[in-house]
């Protein structure tokens, strides 16, 4: 099957860290599909064939025991301390808003200016989950399902979007249009970075669909569309769904787009409250309301993944279905394709290509962008390098033991996948000016924000590839003599060092492209790649803002050039 | 050749959960140096048998011992790397990021390194892998993994060998042979060794005792032969092999009189005066259908093998059709006549 989180991970980017996290988890992994993993011994519903292997030869005997093999205090202890790290936002923002009282934090929440706010927040993701549908879907179908010529080529590039962070699509369209900004601008440069989210898993869905049923209903009578109508769409829902789920949790924690959209919505008034007040306690608040919408629909995500899972279990398509002829249709649907394919991916990358052109040696500052170049790397590698270490003992658990401890652990590491990148970063903002003011505005609380925000995609690389070390393995090393940790060393480690490595690039790719939590914590005086756009590109000076785009671009695409061949 | 060590398991009980027990007061011995074959219906409990044994997991109550020392009992659970006792999982398990002489000396620690050399190079020859080592385990065939995960569990000299189905992957045309030079490794190093198996044909064959386990208890152990002649019981009879089981009621002569005639019992009954007397399919012989002291029948189906054939028979009187081995050329076809004869003694049930 082809998931969009296992082989397009590369590419995300964002500043909608959540959305690009749930998408980077294998369908497998959600925090609350845990519990049905460990209802259903050998069941393994929705997870590779390999797994489902291994967890049939250890016979049920050692799946279902609670008392099992306790996992060894070496690993336990710092998968604590990455839980701990990884709820540390959440609980405090909860206390942070409470601290002047649950009524004036009421107050705040119940205000008009919030509704208000609620109603933005919606009425934008309404209208991007809508778009992408439309675009998703369409798409999916053609190059599916339909005699479209070059399919494959278009069904690539449909997923080249996913590459642009969506403050970078903001500053293209904004610097073609200046007058593109608010609710218009905000919602075009979203759904055009966003609606693979839902082609992909979609396409997969279509590709799963045993094609004798669409011939049994044309030999029923009915026509294409009606077949369509009738027998497919209704197997796509649980697809197209979760896609819209994904696509919805973009766009409430994304920041880059809708600040630089200037579009009010909860995390561009998180921000603005933030800086312009005193007050923290507001800002604080709202967090915890747009954490509670996030949260629901991870939970809503997960649900409808569980379902889609496993309506896809065992269809596998006997053959191939005969492509659709397009006929006097062939001209629109190209027409469509090559449309999607211009705004999406021709428009963002002329226009960084004008602006490069456009711009001259004096506008540009070389040694500013090396500068600026070599922080994000430095950055995004201790990120990377925190992320995976708190990651490792996280995923060797939740791969290898059952019971309800590790099953708390890895939910806890999840919390990161709900959190949009502001609340993480304020909630670190509060919490070192409490408890730890050395550290506020200090690097060691951004490269903090990252763990928080990424353990979720590190985690679940690692867990995949423990998955794929037999534990038949651990278990043949111990009865040769070695002890716990001598097996994580020399057996469990080695194995699964691959699946960790290709999870550590993936996690300083979206490190990298991280905005909103960067502009807060980063130390004063550094500006990373994504930073500096947002900052330059605020301010209207398109030629100035496209070398850090081009830089970031760049940069990005050769760990997810190097994932994309060790995947294959 | 090792020390040898006498396995003694004793009163094992194991559940899951609040689950039924999967292990219910399990007892068995295995005489030093023998190789015993754990025989058993899948869900019978012989998998978790093999993982207490190894110290994977923690029996609720029971003993294990190797020799003399305690490995689980009352307050001792020694962890797996200390019980010196080896495992040949299923598939082989090999380390699939070590090479096979790696794999093979990989529990060789605290000897040094002419003489780790030395000892993996002979087990690779112990199981006719010789120059092999330097080969990664996804170069080797199915069958050759599978005699190097042995030669990696015999090379510490472990007390004790478990080996987990390490037939099933095999394709039956090589299972044979594995079979043999497994049995052979273990015969030349001496080792005590467990094989647990739900196929009654492996177990009959590689075995020198075997073990025949339901519902967490073992109902009988005994040397192959004594298993297939003189089953506990008619379920053990049929789990091991082809059975005619017949109705009987035992006469004062002490021969049952059964719908295939009158049957000599192996072990005069002075017990109960009717029963279920168990035949083999090989003690009937086919003849012609007028025959004096033959039963009458009529062929119903024949199943041809190429080394014998099953030819099932009904038999007036009697409501189950019984099978006949006959070995050699057949001449009947199914809706022929034919008569039955009883070669041998039966045994008989309550």
């Amino acid at each position: 099957m082809h998931t969009p989180p296992e082989s397009e991970s590369p590419e995300f980017g964002t500043s909608g860290s959540a959305s690009a996290e749930s998408a980077s988890r294998p369908a497998g992994a959600s925090a609350p599909a845990g519990r049905e993993r460990v209802s259903t011994p050998g069941g393994g519903g929705g997870r590779g064939p390999r797994l489902f292997r291994t967890a049939a030869g250890r016979k049920s005997c050692t799946a279902g025991e609670p008392a099992g093999r306790r996992p060894p205090l070496v690993l336990v202890i710092p998968a604590c301390a990455a839980a701990v790290l990884a709820l540390l936002p959440l609980g405090y923002l909860a206390v942070r808003a409470l601290e002047r009282g649950p009524g004036y934090a009421w107050e705040i929440v119940a205000d008009e200016r919030t509704l208000q706010l609620l109603g933005r927040s919606l009425g934008l993701t309404a209208a991007v989950v809508a778009a992408c549908l439309v675009l998703g879907v369409s798409l999916a179908w053609l190059t599916v399902r339909t005699a479209l010529p070059g399919a494959r080529a278009w069904s690539v590039l449909a997923t080249l979007p996913l590459a642009v962070p969506s403050y970078v699509a903001a500053f293209a369209w904004l610097s073609a249009e200046p007058g593109l900004a608010g609710f218009g601008g905000a919602a075009l440069a979203l759904t055009l970075v966003s609606f693979p989210y839902v082609q992909l898993p979609v396409a997969a869905a279509l590709r799963g669909i045993d094609p004798a049923q669409e011939e049994a209903a044309r030999s029923l009578g009915y026509g294409p569309l009606r077949t369509f109508l009738r027998v497919t769409l209704p197997q796509l829902r649980p697809a197209a769904a979760g896609g819209a789920l994904l696509v919805a949790l973009y766009v409430l924690s994304d920041f880059g787009a809708v600040s630089l959209m200037r579009y009010d919505t909860f995390t561009r008034a998180i921000h603005t409250s933030y800086r312009a007040s005193f007050d923290r306690t507001p800002a604080a608040a709202l967090s915890v309301v747009l954490v509670v919408m996030t949260v629901a629909l991870v939970a809503a995500e997960a649900r409808t993944r569980g379902r889609a899972g496993h309506t896809r279990t065992g269809t596998g398509t006997a053959r191939p279905a005969v492509p659709l002829p397009l006929g006097r249709w062939r001209p629109l649907a190209l027409l469509w394709c090559g449309a999607v394919a211009a705004v999406a991916v021709a428009f963002p990358l002329g226009t960084l290509g004008y602006w490069l052109a456009a711009g001259t040696s004096a506008t540009w500052d070389l040694g500013g962008l090396a500068d600026t170049a070599w922080a994000t790397l430095g950055v995004a590698a201790a990120g990377a390098a925190l992320t995976t270490a708190l990651a490792l003992p996280v995923g060797v658990i939740a791969a290898r033991h059952r019971g309800r401890g590790a099953r708390l652990l890895e939910q806890a590491s999840y919390a990161g996948h709900a959190l949009p990148g502001i609340t993480v970063a304020l909630s670190l903002v509060f919490f070192a000016v409490r408890y730890a003011y050395p550290l506020y505005q200090q690097l060691p609380l951004l490269v903090g924000a990252y763990a928080v925000l990424f353990l979720p995609v590190a985690v679940a690389a690692t867990r995949a590839a423990v998955l794929q070390a037999p534990p038949a393995l651990e278990d043949v090393a111990r009865s040769l003599g070695r002890r716990p940790w001598q097996v994580l060393r020399e057996v469990t480690v080695p194995l699964a060092a691959p699946g960790v490595a290709a999870g550590a690039a993936l996690t300083f790719v979206v490190c990298m492209k991280e905005l909103p939590a960067t502009l807060l914590l980063r130390p004063t005086g550094m500006d990373t790649l994504a930073t500096r756009l947002w900052t330059e590109t605020g301010a209207g000076s398109f030629a100035a803002a496209a070398p850090y785009a081009a830089a970031l671009i760049l940069l990005a695409a050769v760990p997810s050039y190097l994932l994309g061949r060790h995947r294959t | 050749m090792n020390e040898l060590h006498e396995l003694h398991v004793e009163g094992l009980t194991k559940s899951y959960g609040a689950g039924e027990p999967v292990l219910r007061g399990l007892g068995l011995t295995v005489p030093a140096g023998a190789l015993a074959a754990v025989l058993g219906p899948s869900g019978c409990g012989k998998t978790t048998l093999l993982r207490i044994v190894a110290g994977f997991l923690r029996a609720d109550a029971g003993t294990v011992r190797v020799g003399d020392r305690v490995l689980t009992g009352p307050g001792t659970h020694l962890p797996p790397e200390r019980r010196s006792v080896g495992i040949v999982p299923q598939e082989g398990a090999l380390f699939p990021h070590l090479s096979v002489a790696r794999n093979v000396a990989f529990g060789l620690t605290g000897v040094d390194r002419a003489e780790r050399r030395r000892r993996t190079e002979d087990m690779l020859d112990l199981v006719g892998l010789a120059g092999y080592g330097d080969r990664m385990p996804h170069e080797l065939s199915g069958g050759q993994q599978q005699r190097v995960a042995l030669a990696r569990a015999l090379a510490p000299r472990p007390r004790l060998v478990l080996l987990d189905e390490p037939f099933n992957a095999l394709d039956s045309a090589l299972r044979a042979g594995v079979r043999a030079d497994v049995r052979a490794a273990l015969r030349a190093t001496g080792a005590t060794a467990v094989l647990v198996t739900h196929d009654q044909q492996e177990a009959l064959s590689t075995a020198d005792v075997v073990a025949v386990v339901r519902d967490g208890r073992v109902v009988q152990c005994a040397t192959p032969q004594d298993l297939y002649r003189h089953p506990a019981d008619p379920w053990v009879a049929g789990f091991v092999g082809d059975a005619v089981l017949l109705p009987a009621a035992v006469h004062a002569d002490g021969t049952a009189r059964t719908a295939l005639g009158s049957v000599p019992l192996a072990a005069p009954s002075d017990g109960p005066r009717t029963g279920t007397v168990l035949l083999r399919p090989e003690q009937l012989r086919l003849t012609g259908p007028g025959t004096t002291g033959a039963v009458r029948g009529t062929v119903t189906d024949v199943r041809f093998y190429g080394h014998d054939a099953m030819v099932t028979v009904s038999v007036d009187g009697h409501g189950d059709p019984v099978g006949i081995r006959v070995a050699g050329p057949l001449s009947v076809r199914p809706g022929e006549e034919t008569g039955i004869r009883v070669v041998g003694e039966g045994s008989l049930h309550p």
